[in-house]
């Protein structure tokens, strides 16, 4: 049998090692080796982002990433996303607009709607729904989902003006 | 005694009706709630399932030898490890399932009678060992024809997937088998004599293709076998007490040694309703010795779960001009797929529910083909039948000129009206639904050439059934509210909002918890639009079993009679000046004594919640077309609905946004694409089109309040209504915008521009 | 399954020919992790090509701008040049998939994927767009028409791999578009896709024009007709119209799971043209 890979990485600002089998995606050792069974995997081809994290800075499927690719690299992931226990405005503004029923979706669309406000942090509704658009939601129809993305837009523009 | 809770049914609610954030919100906002797959035990091994590859095919041989040999192999399981169970139908939601199929329908036995139908279940230290040990299992088929399409099924020659089933419901009994597994029928009055007294009628037939749930969460679970003979199990479902007793069955256990723990749930929306993994994790634990972790691909999830039946419905109706209904009759086809026990009869039932009808008729037809066995999908059945008979109506109101929404109310059933299916109708609120769609600023806004808008109502049961409910008073006063039906969309806050309202007492003193199967008394499932009704009908029972306590409590500290104690706004009272003066007693005080007056409180509840109230929706809808591709934009949608009382509002309005949004990809786009073999060749997300976040508009909502008067605070269920018009107003919509009348679903592009261009034909020739 | 990341094209090419038809070019991985997760492949050897300078970077060369293979969609998309000067090869790679896809997608996973739906092989092609391969014997240009010569098959030999595109500067007056149906408006493969190159003389009338299609036949098309039907006219509606026809005329679609040849044929046409429509619109404003 073939060695396991040694990868040094971060993730959520913590230097992590971890040994993996080549085949083994992002997704598998952030779940399966780490136990950060945050990201979720809906499809393990890239098709609903519930395993949304962002790599150097770029949202990325995790289950689209090998392992070993993370060597050298920076993962952040929804379990890094509340600062000690102060939520995130997302997290706060997704639970004050019930925008999750059964939940399995939330930590990706939450790592994707903080990806879109890092780069924009005055989107349009069209610019949400699109941008989330590899977000599946089977629950919500993504009406509460994209009010709340923009009123935690409105609310961390303000909180930064 | 008293308390408060039936007075304030037609008052002023303190916590009904607001919108606290959901106790369980923080865990699921933080990935730190745990899903089916998220968990982990030590010396866990991973399960796999060898699936057929045939449609259908007579099971020859299994050689598990060589897999078995395969080091890091711990366990196989086949239909050798299962007891053949006989034939006894057991509720699953709303449907029926039976123990002699689901035996089968988990490891197949003498045929697989569908593509991913499990043969062989292995369990080995690590995915790689255990997915090499699936291809060293040797199985010998011998294919046999297959039959996909429920018409095709109910041919007299068509291959036969059960040789002896024999269709129940027919008098006398047929003499030879067939694919029909059951005919029924519904009804009332004279069908033929009402025909005669209409002005216009109106006949046509729809199809329908299978469509999947669709929950993000594929299916998966944890068992743990001991020596001694008990288990535990970790599932993600709408029902852990159903696994629990469906398991126990098949693996031949006493139900108290298996006890199963629901996980937080991603979704199932009936899927989850049944079995498929946890007898044969649990069967592979047995024999392993190890804990076994299965979980289903997303692939295996659309070849071998769900799927909502496919189906031929054919609509009559006939209407006077001044738009009364005079008849109504329907002939509905469902797949079941590979086992009998398609939603068909409650298709038949709902069919034309939101009339009031003098005469009507529904015959159904269930039917199996070489398909994973149909499971619940939201109101299962009722789409499909209600999709063709809101067509129907929306081609009446054309043909005779009148509004739809007017003749709708013309013809709707209201208190007092016999349903189709037999009962007669308490307080129901399609009327209410209705009138507020045509005052809707939506039903009156303009629309731009060439767009098209639609109407179109629902009807859904939903059910109440066992439930059980404690709340455990804690020293401090505040309570852990235990419920036995899993959280799948939010329904841990509206039981602490009924606890709440029904104690008196700050709705953040409560923390509510799922219990395991040991830890409270049987429950039926979530599913049926019963969670918050049902359960908080039990909660509600349980505040007043607490209530009770807390009284006698109070009367046995101050000495007196506990008929002079009162309940009020959490906490207790004298009952007027004859009981005495007495400083009032918070929950807080009478818990902090509890240990000095009698022991620990402990409200219960364990009840058979009957008289969920029915739902009626009516939702609005403008699409454009282009003309070019054929592609359907909804442009705005408005979903309006009968709540009883919206207990959390804000997940009442969820429910209609989710349910309408599925109900948008079943008109447009989802749909099952088999190849000649029965192969299913769109077995994910990226082929099997749910709408995504760019595709829909808001869905705005108005939550219209019809009190059921057997809940104390009047709630309906409302989960399920909402998937239930979207098809027919989406096609009422594109018949408004094209002149096109769209009878087959889904209305994808290329069916959309095939239509356009044969209505093309004639004008060009012209 | 072993993994190599080498820093230079070298490296590359010796464990590609060294592993032969064994080794895997990985670069964002979003087509090949599905079909290793899938079991369609099992390669004894992935190389991952994103530690190599030459297929990360955006850089104008003269009269090209060199896009590297591996270069995302997320990156090609915020490259203001590449933007302006090739806006229907930008929007085919950013069609791709959803953000996160775009966070890892590339040109060259796009082309040697070989699928006949790939986005941005048909506006590559329009764009007359080459590639840099590099193999045993050295470095080669070749015409993006030249690389896929079937549903999942290439024509790079042994060892070979595409380090990174060239795309020629256009010249003034000049615009591409790319347009793809999907059923919804997101995350689907292309059921058809059209791509259009053109540039207008002073007066408005076109002097070149390339008219591409995917999805209609088993590779990407460059339709010469299509584009002829524009050339020398003033791409007025007859002018966009004779172009879908020839558009249409050129599909030799199959029937499959995402639509049936009539409708790939129909809608061929109507992508054409409105592809043309809005590549006239942006020459002349360019």
């Amino acid at each position: 049998m073939m060695a396991k890979a040694h990868v040094t990485t971060t993730i959520n600002g913590d230097p992590v090692e971890f040994l993996c089998d080549v085949e083994q995606t992002l997704l598998d050792v952030l779940r399966d080796e780490l136990h950060l069974t945050g990201s979720k995997e809906g499809c393990a081809s890239g098709d609903c982002g519930a395993c949304s994290v962002v790599v150097d800075g770029r949202l990325v499927c995790a289950c689209l990433m090998l392992g070993v690719e993370a060597q050298g690299h920076s993962v952040e992931t929804i379990e890094g996303m509340a600062t000690g226990d102060r939520l995130h405005p997302l997290q706060t503004k997704f639970l004050e607009h019930a925008a999750l029923q059964c939940g399995v979706c939330t930590p990706g669309f939450l790592v994707a709607a903080k990806s879109l406000l890092d780069r924009n942090p005055d989107p349009t509704e069209t610019e949400v729904r699109y941008w989330l658009a590899g977000n599946l939601c089977r629950c919500t129809g993504y009406d509460k989902i994209v009010r709340a993305v923009l009123d935690a837009a409105a609310e961390m523009r303000g909180a930064t003006a | 005694m008293t308390d408060g809770s039936q007075e304030k049914a037609n008052g002023a609610t303190r916590w009904i009706g607001t919108r606290p954030v959901r106790p369980d919100g923080v865990d699921k906002v933080t990935g730190r709630a745990r899903f089916g797959a998220d968990v982990h035990l030590p010396n866990m091994l991973v399960g796999k399932v060898l699936r057929s590859p045939h449609a259908h095919a007579r099971l020859k041989s299994i050689d598990t030898t060589r897999a078995r040999s395969l080091p890091g192999v711990k366990a196989v399981v086949t239909r050798d490890d299962f007891e053949d169970l006989p034939s006894e139908f057991v509720p699953a939601g709303e449907m029926l399932v039976n123990y002699r199929d689901i035996v089968r329908n988990v490891m197949a036995r003498e045929k697989v009678l569908y593509e991913g139908h499990p043969v062989a279940a292995v369990a080995a230290v690590g995915e790689r060992a255990a997915k090499e040990a699936l291809d060293l299992i040797e199985v010998g088929y011998e294919v046999l024809p297959h039959v996909m399409d429920v018409e095709e099924a109910m041919a007299p020659d068509a291959p036969l997937l059960h040789e002896d089933m024999i269709t129940a419901g027919v008098e006398p009994a047929p003499e030879t088998p067939s694919n029909v597994a059951k005919v029924v029928e519904f009804g009332h009055g004279d069908v033929e004599a009402g025909f005669a007294e209409a002005d216009v009628m109106v006949e046509r037939e729809f199809r329908t293709r299978p469509v999947h749930q669709g929950y993000i969460e594929p299916h998966s679970c944890v068992a743990s076998f001991s020596e001694d003979g008990q288990a535990e199990l970790w599932c993600t479902t709408q029902g852990h007490f159903i696994v629990r007793g469906h398991c126990a069955k098949l693996l031949g256990m006493e139900v108290s040694r298996l006890r199963v723990t629901a996980s937080e749930i991603g979704g199932g929306f009936g899927g989850k309703t049944v079995v498929y993994l946890e007898p044969l994790a649990l069967m592979l634990s047995r024999k392993s010795g190890n804990p076994v972790k299965m979980t289903m691909s997303r692939e295996e999830v659309f070849r071998a779960s769900g799927p909502a039946p496919g189906t031929c419905i054919r609509v009559r109706v006939g209407v006077r001009r001044d738009g009364r209904i005079t008849a109504g009759e329907a002939e509905l086809k469902y797949q079941a797929g590979a086992f009998q026990g398609s939603p068909v009869q409650l298709g038949c039932m709902c069919a034309f529910a939101p009339y009031d009808l003098e005469n009507v008729k529904v015959t159904g037809y269930d039917v199996v083909a070489n398909r994973p066995k149909a499971t619940a999908y939201r109101a299962p059945g009722a789409p499909q039948s209600e999709f063709a008979v809101e067509s129907v109506i929306d081609e009446l109101a054309k043909a005779i000129g009148m509004d739809p929404v007017a003749l709708r109310l013309k013809n709707a059933a209201k208190e007092g009206t016999r349903a189709a299916y037999g009962p007669t109708f308490g307080p129901v609120g399609l009327v209410e639904t209705l009138e507020a769609a045509g005052a809707h600023e939506h039903y009156r806004a303009r629309l731009a050439p060439g767009q098209g808008r639609g109407v179109a109502s629902g009807f859904w049961f939903n059910i109440g059934g066992e439930t059980c409910a404690n709340l455990n008073l804690g020293e401090d006063g505040t309570i852990a509210l235990v419920a036995g039906t899993p959280d799948i969309g939010g329904s841990r806050a509206a039981l602490c909002l009924q606890a709440a309202e029904a104690l008196g007492v700050d709705v953040e003193t409560i923390r509510p918890l799922i219990a395991d199967t040991s830890s409270l008394g049987y429950t039926f499932l979530t599913g049926g639009s019963r969670t918050a009704f049902a359960s908080g009908m039990a909660v509600i029972e349980a505040s007043k079993d607490m209530i009770g306590q807390l009284c006698e409590r109070a009367a046995k500290i101050w000495d007196i009679p506990v008929d002079a104690v009162e309940w009020v706004e959490g906490e207790a009272r004298p009952a007027g000046a004859n009981a005495g003066e007495f400083e009032s007693l918070p929950l807080a005080d009478l818990a902090g004594l509890a240990g000095k007056t009698g022991g620990p409180i402990v409200g219960r509840a364990q009840i058979n919640a009957q008289g969920a109230g029915p739902s009626f929706g009516t939702h609005v809808v403008d699409v454009d077309v282009d003309r070019e591709t054929g592609r359907v934009e909804i442009l705005r949608y408005t979903v309006i609905q009968d709540a009883g009382k919206a207990v959390h509002p804000d997940y009442v309005e969820g429910q209609m946004q989710g349910g309408a949004v599925q109900g948008i990809g079943w008109a447009l786009n989802e749909e099952y694409v088999y190849d000649e073999n029965g192969r299913l060749e769109n077995p994910g997300f990226l082929d099997y089109r749910i709408p995504v976040c760019s595709d829909v508009p808001m869905i705005d909502t108005v939550i219209v309040e019809v009190p059921n008067p057997t809940h104390p605070y009047g709630v309906r269920g409302v989960g399920e209504t909402p998937i239930i018009p979207p098809m027919a107003a989406i096609a009422n919509a594109v018949e408004g915008a094209l002149g096109i009348r769209f009878t087959d679903l889904p209305m994808s592009p290329p069916r959309v521009l095939k239509a356009l261009d044969e209505a093309r034909l004639p004008e060009a020739a012209d | 399954m072993r993994y190599e990341a080498p820093e230079s094209v070298g490296e590359v090419v010796s464990l590609l020919a060294g592993d032969g038809p064994r080794g895997r070019v990985l670069a964002g991985g979003t087509d090949l992790l599905v079909q290793l997760r899938a079991g369609m492949i099992a390669p004894d050897v992935i190389i991952d090509i994103k530690g190599i300078g030459e297929t990360r970077e955006i850089r104008e060369n003269g009269d090209v701008l060199v896009v590297g293979a591996a270069v995302t969609g997320a990156e090609l998309g915020e490259h203001a040049t590449a933007r302006a000067m090739w806006p229907g090869v930008v929007e085919a790679l950013e069609l791709i998939g959803s953000t996160q896809i775009q966070g890892r997608a590339s040109l060259a996973g796009n082309l040697c994927n070989a699928s006949p739906a790939a986005d941005t092989v048909p506006a590559l092609i329009a764009a007359a767009a080459t590639c840099t391969v590099a193999g045993p014997s050295g470095t080669r240009n070749v015409p993006v028409e030249d690389v896929c010569t079937g549903p999942g098959q290439l024509s790079l030999g042994d060892g070979e791999f595409v380090v990174a595109f060239e795309l020629p500067k256009p010249p003034p007056r000049s615009a591409d578009a790319y347009l793809r149906f999907i059923p919804r408006t997101e995350m689907d493969i292309a059921v058809v896709g059209a791509g259009v190159s053109l540039s207008l003389d002073e007066d408005g009338w076109c002097t070149a024009a390339r008219v591409t299609l995917g999805a209609v036949a088993p590779t990407a098309i460059l339709v010469e007709e299509a584009g002829a039907a524009l050339i020398g006219t003033g791409c007025g509606d007859a002018a966009i119209e004779a172009t879908a026809a020839a558009a249409r005329a050129a599909c030799r679609p199959i029937d499959d799971k995402r639509g049936t040849a009539e409708y790939r044929t129909k809608v061929a046409g109507v992508l054409a043209a409105r592809a043309a429509r809005t590549a006239v619109e942006r020459a002349r404003n360019a």
